[in-house]
């Protein structure tokens, strides 16, 4: 058992003293206690469920987990004067500041084809990922008096708040169609493809938001060192730039591919791909490898923007729904039995 | 239930708690200036954050409840007696020891706080949901909560909005919607006008006709005295006393804690005044 302080005077011991007499046995059965309640087939309170059993039992509360997402949804911008226009205006707002920082005055769009519509993507589906990230670390401590009121499985708050993040994302891409059919892009079948690249985006997020959540439990110095760790990542996975065409990583190849093969990365790049025809057509190694062309996109000239498919891939689009997949499902794993492994304790504190 | 040989004195326990010790943590309790340098000299010296103190709240407790029991706590403020029943509920993990129960217990409490941002009406249908009813049961009994809270007009207004005892009896009126096997009432009715308190009484009684164990909570103890034909006094997470003989222990109780005795103007209760 772990160390613990002595008494302390907190709340909950009191001062003045009236003497406790010894424990009475008398009043006790004589049997150990444990073998009269297995006789009598009680259970302990606070055991958790069987693993499958703990599914089932959040399977049996999906209308609470829907009904709290919405609910809280509703909630968050009620103290704002433009209400739930702020669903809108957050994306736009912060779509706006990087087009200016890493469009206009860095110029990170060098040998992107069409960037406004690029970096927004980028943006808008990392910032699905970021929010889940920050809110689920955030959710055992914040939900404390729901906890220690009503029993239900613990899981059911991650999972809500990813559920709020995934509404919120409606609205987004709401946004974002807009942005991206008035940059020029056309309206193609293979915009389907964005719904399941999504789909296993909120998989995965589910799964690293029950992971942090029970993190977040035990300690809020995780929960402040989240939005920085958030931020790294993003800087990181290509957002406002193309790891597999910025001329920085082009001589490390290893780096592009753990860059490329990076979770955030990989999902960014499938709705990229879904719904960008530029970045389809310029995706590296999607046509037959040719130096010449290849070297013509080196020369950064305007004209031959979408030569990079003719350079070496790093990861085929085909390797991208693989890694994709992989990650979500390893995610979803791992995150819902490490979270299950403490359900009794979130009550604690 | 349980088929199993009976008990020598032909009771069927439905609640055991077995050497139970409870801690939590409290956070941001004092003991500290707060600045970033008396921060970073506990990081240097190893010292726990004394901002976080682990409350032991019970200290050991054994006791076997069981079937038709109606169990009074009682204790001063602090003895650890909402703690005892959040345990036994399940909603706080023992430190050592084991609470067995029958089944799923209800909690009753004050501190039942809801979701305050949302409309008394988002916290009906959440609490239902939580509580793992059906949204088809969640909708048919969504008039009769609303109505037996009586907070009106205000079910359209956010929680925060509500005064305390509006508050306590909307989650009141949550909580008991539903019929449990094992019912605690933590001084669920303290705030309550008198109207609500002699409806929120009848809907206890009724709820405890139909669980087979009811725990209560009250600084009230004639509320107690009526109801309970047996009760648990706690000291410091330990127990004082306990027994079946309600008025003597109660006598004790105040007598300890410098009350005013008890006038009764029956000689006696009888053992189950539940059935009121």
């Amino acid at each position: 058992m772990r160390e613990r302080a002595r008494d302390q005077g907190g709340p909950g011991t009191l001062t003045d003293d009236l003497v406790i007499p010894e424990i009475d046995v008398s009043a006790l059965p004589a049997e150990p206690l444990a073998e009269l309640a297995a006789r009598y087939q009680l259970r302990p309170s606070a055991a958790r469920a069987g693993l499958f059993a703990y599914a089932r039992q959040l399977w049996e509360r999906r209308h609470f987990i829907m009904g709290f997402a919405t609910a809280r949804n509703v909630a968050m911008y009620t103290e704002a004067r433009l209400g739930q226009l702020w669903q809108v205006l957050t994306p736009l707002l912060n779509a706006a500041v990087y087009y200016l920082i890493f469009g206009i005055i860095l110029d990170t769009s060098r040998g992107v084809p069409k960037f406004l519509p690029f970096l927004i993507t980028g943006i808008f589906v990392f910032n699905f990922t970021q929010r889940a990230f920050i809110t689920t670390s955030r959710v055992m401590p914040d939900s404390l008096p729901l906890i220690r009121a009503l029993p239900f499985p613990r899981a059911c708050l991650p999972i809500g708040y990813v559920l709020i993040e995934l509404e919120q994302l409606g609205m987004a891409l709401v946004v974002l169609t807009i942005i991206v059919l008035a940059s020029g892009e056309p309206l193609t079948w293979y915009w389907l493809l964005a719904i399941p690249a999504f789909l296993l985006q909120a998989v995965f997020n589910v799964g690293m938001g029950l992971f942090l959540a029970r993190l977040g439990a035990g300690a809020d110095d995780f929960s402040q060192l989240m939005p920085f760790v958030v931020r790294t990542w993003m800087y990181a996975s290509g957002v406002m730039f193309s790891i597999q065409t910025i001329s920085t990583l082009r001589h490390h190849p290893t780096i592009t591919y753990l860059l490329q093969i990076n979770p955030a990365a990989v999902y960014i790049s499938l709705v990229r791909n879904a719904i960008l025809l530029s970045q389809r057509e310029s995706w590296p190694g999607s046509k037959p490898y040719s130096a010449a062309n290849c070297a013509l996109y080196h020369t950064g000239h305007e004209k031959y923007v979408l030569y990079s498919a003719y350079c070496h891939g790093t990861v085929s689009m085909n390797g991208l729904w693989l890694w994709g997949i992989g990650w979500a499902i390893v995610a979803v794993i791992v995150g819902f039995v490490f979270f299950w492994q403490a359900e009794t304790r979130y009550g604690r504190g | 239930m349980a088929s199993g040989p009976v008990a020598t004195d032909g009771a069927e326990p439905t609640v055991v708690v077995d050497d139970l010790h409870v801690v939590y943590r409290v956070y941001g309790a004092g003991g500290d200036k707060g600045t970033a340098a008396t921060a970073l000299m506990r990081v240097v010296k190893r010292q726990r954050r004394p901002s976080v103190r682990e409350v032991h709240a019970i200290r050991g407790i054994s006791f076997v409840i069981n079937h038709g029991d109606a169990v009074g706590i009682i204790g001063r403020n602090g003895s650890g007696k909402s703690t005892l029943l959040q345990a036994i509920a399940g909603l706080l993990p023992p430190e050592q020891g084991c609470v067995y129960t029958s089944g799923q217990a209800a909690l009753l409490g004050v501190n039942a706080a809801l979701l305050d941002d949302l409309t008394g009406e988002r916290n009906v249908v959440l609490g239902c949901l939580a509580m793992g009813m059906t949204p088809q049961e969640t909708k048919d009994r969504y008039q009769s909560i609303v109505d037996f809270s009586g907070v009106g007009n205000f079910i359209d207004y956010p929680m925060r909005t509500y005064s305390t005892g509006m508050a306590q009896r909307l989650r009141f009126s949550i909580a008991s919607a539903k019929n449990h096997e094992i019912l605690m009432i933590d001084e669920a009715l303290a705030t309550g006008d008198a109207n609500f308190r002699a409806k929120s009484h009848e809907r206890i009684v009724e709820l405890r006709g139909e669980a087979g164990t009811v725990f209560l909570v009250a600084h009230n103890l004639a509320e107690i005295e009526a109801s309970c034909n047996r009760v648990i006094w706690l000291e410091k997470g330990k127990i004082m006393r306990q027994g079946y003989d309600v008025p003597a222990i109660i006598d004790a109780y105040l007598e300890a804690t410098g009350g005013e005795p008890r006038k009764r103007d029956k000689p006696d209760q009888n053992e189950h005044g539940a059935t009121a």
